[in-house]
């Protein structure tokens, strides 16, 4: 559900070492669901820019003022990704990436303690690189 | 003993995701349809629970729009997250502390109900159930397919109930349980998804013929089907034409209702699921209730359609009154 629906248009935006204390880039997504989940539960979040796999370990999520690396998300349980939220979710680029359109997907895999599988939702979308 | 049209806001997810109807808006809509109990699913209207409080001034803005609109709080859908450690299930009295979390908030809330997710165990139900009491509300577990009124499982939870003497326990039938006939909106979307019209033909008449499940997964896969051919043959383990009678042994136990549905058509019809004869089941049991309109057609049509909720749910509602006035003079 919701499956075209997780990035969200116009989000794409470079993140500097100046800001972030690395280079790469960010785009706005939303957790695929009908309610929210507590971070703990967010299982993965696997980044392509251009049909390339973003590493687990450079890849962050942000949401509210407080960042987390994926693995750190796996032990929060004082904090949630709401329904319909917007969070942010951070890559290390450390060759950088053109100005211009790319292919952007994000597919988040979630613990939901009541279904037999463990689902995941992925979204691609072709956004403008901007800043 | 009467049936009373309400809406679970679940109905109304893919406006609500997207910012564009806020709970006012949603409690307003059910209103004006003359469907004036709502429902409410905790962790999609308000953020923050279950591990943060939710704001005073949430709160009171659903009182207000509550009192604003002449609607009435029926029932708040919890969850309970006992996968919520990694490679380990939450204790039953990690369970317990989780589940009073949500009785606290149905009491802030003023639902009388609460929504429990079927694969619960009984035993946390029974030990949770004094707090409950206490505060006044009754826990109902959503009785949804593939489990049934007739499914051990299901039988389990009944025994449990009546063994404990607690009258705060009880079931929360999910009418997509008696799905009648394969639901268009599915078939269609698995045609956009790739399974060829022969192979999406069969499944739907294996459907209304009542072929085993397994059967129809094993002739598709003969038939040279793959992915989404065997994904849509799969539905069938996961749906079935249960009789809607099977809820009669249970009325004293079954407090609300989810009308679920996945589409209406124009002249109000909701092709897979049978409304008439559910209708009539429940005047013959005296059924004193809610039945809350559950649209989740959103999810099978997002990719092709515009997704119109409030329209749908206007749709089912005109049908439910009619079937109401037509079977409860």
């Amino acid at each position: 559900m919701f499956d075209n629906k997780v990035i969200v248009e116009n989000s794409l935006t470079r993140v500097t070492s100046a800001e972030a204390g690395f280079d790469g880039v960010s785009v706005l997504a939303r957790l695929p669901y009908y309610r929210g989940l507590g971070l703990s539960m967010v299982e993965n979040i696997a980044v392509t820019v251009d049909d390339k796999l973003v590493a687990r370990e450079d890849t962050l999520f942000s949401v509210r003022g407080n960042t987390w690396t994926l693995d750190e998300m796996e032990t929060e349980y004082g904090d949630r990704w709401n329904f319909g939220e917007k969070a942010k979710v951070l890559v290390k680029l450390p060759e950088g990436l053109d100005d211009g359109e790319h292919d952007i997907s994000v597919a988040i895999t979630m613990r939901v303690s009541y279904l037999p599988f463990v689902p995941t939702t992925k979204d691609t979308k072709r956004l403008a690189l901007q800043g | 003993m009467t049936i009373k049209r309400g809406v679970s806001l679940y109905s109304y997810q893919n406006e609500t995701f997207l910012g564009d109807m806020t709970l006012d808006d949603c409690i307003r809509v059910c209103a004006e349809m003359g469907a004036n109990g709502i429902e409410v699913i905790g962790e999609q209207s308000f953020w923050g629970h279950p591990e943060q409080s939710i704001e005073d001034a949430a709160i009171e803005g659903w009182h207000e729009s509550i009192k604003k609109h002449g609607a009435v709080p029926v029932a708040l859908d919890f969850m309970i997250d006992y996968k919520r450690y990694k490679g380990r299930i939450m204790t039953l009295e990690e369970q317990v502390e989780s589940i009073k979390k949500d009785i606290a908030l149905a009491k802030r809330l003023g639902t009388p109900f609460m929504r429990v997710l079927v694969s619960i165990d009984p035993d946390v139900l029974v030990a949770a159930a004094p707090f409950a009491e206490e505060a006044g509300v009754k826990m109902l577990v959503e009785v949804h397919a593939p489990l049934h009124f007739d499914h051990p499982w299901i039988l389990r939870h009944a025994e449990a109930f009546d063994k404990s003497g607690s009258d705060a326990l009880g079931f929360l039938p999910d009418m997509g349980m008696f799905l009648d006939k394969f639901p268009p909106c599915w078939k269609a979307r698995f045609i956009r998804n790739g399974v060829p019209q022969n192979i999406a033909d069969y499944i739907e008449k294996a459907y209304e013929d009542r072929v085993l499940s397994e059967y129809v997964i094993q002739n598709v896969r003969e038939m040279g089907g793959t992915g989404p051919s065997l994904g849509m043959a799969e539905t069938l383990r996961h749906n079935a034409a249960y009789a809607p009678e099977r809820m009669l042994p249970h009325m004293d136990r079954i407090h609300n209702i989810h009308g679920k549905f996945y589409e209406m058509t124009e002249d109000c019809i909701e092709p897979a699921i049978p409304y008439e004869r559910i209708i009539q089941v429940l005047t013959k049991g005296n059924y004193d209730g809610y039945i809350c309109s559950e649209y989740e057609g959103n999810r099978w049509i997002e990719d092709a359609h515009t997704v119109d909720s409030v329209e749908q749910v206007r749709r089912q509602q005109k049908m439910l009154e009619n079937l109401i006035n037509k079977y409860q003079r």
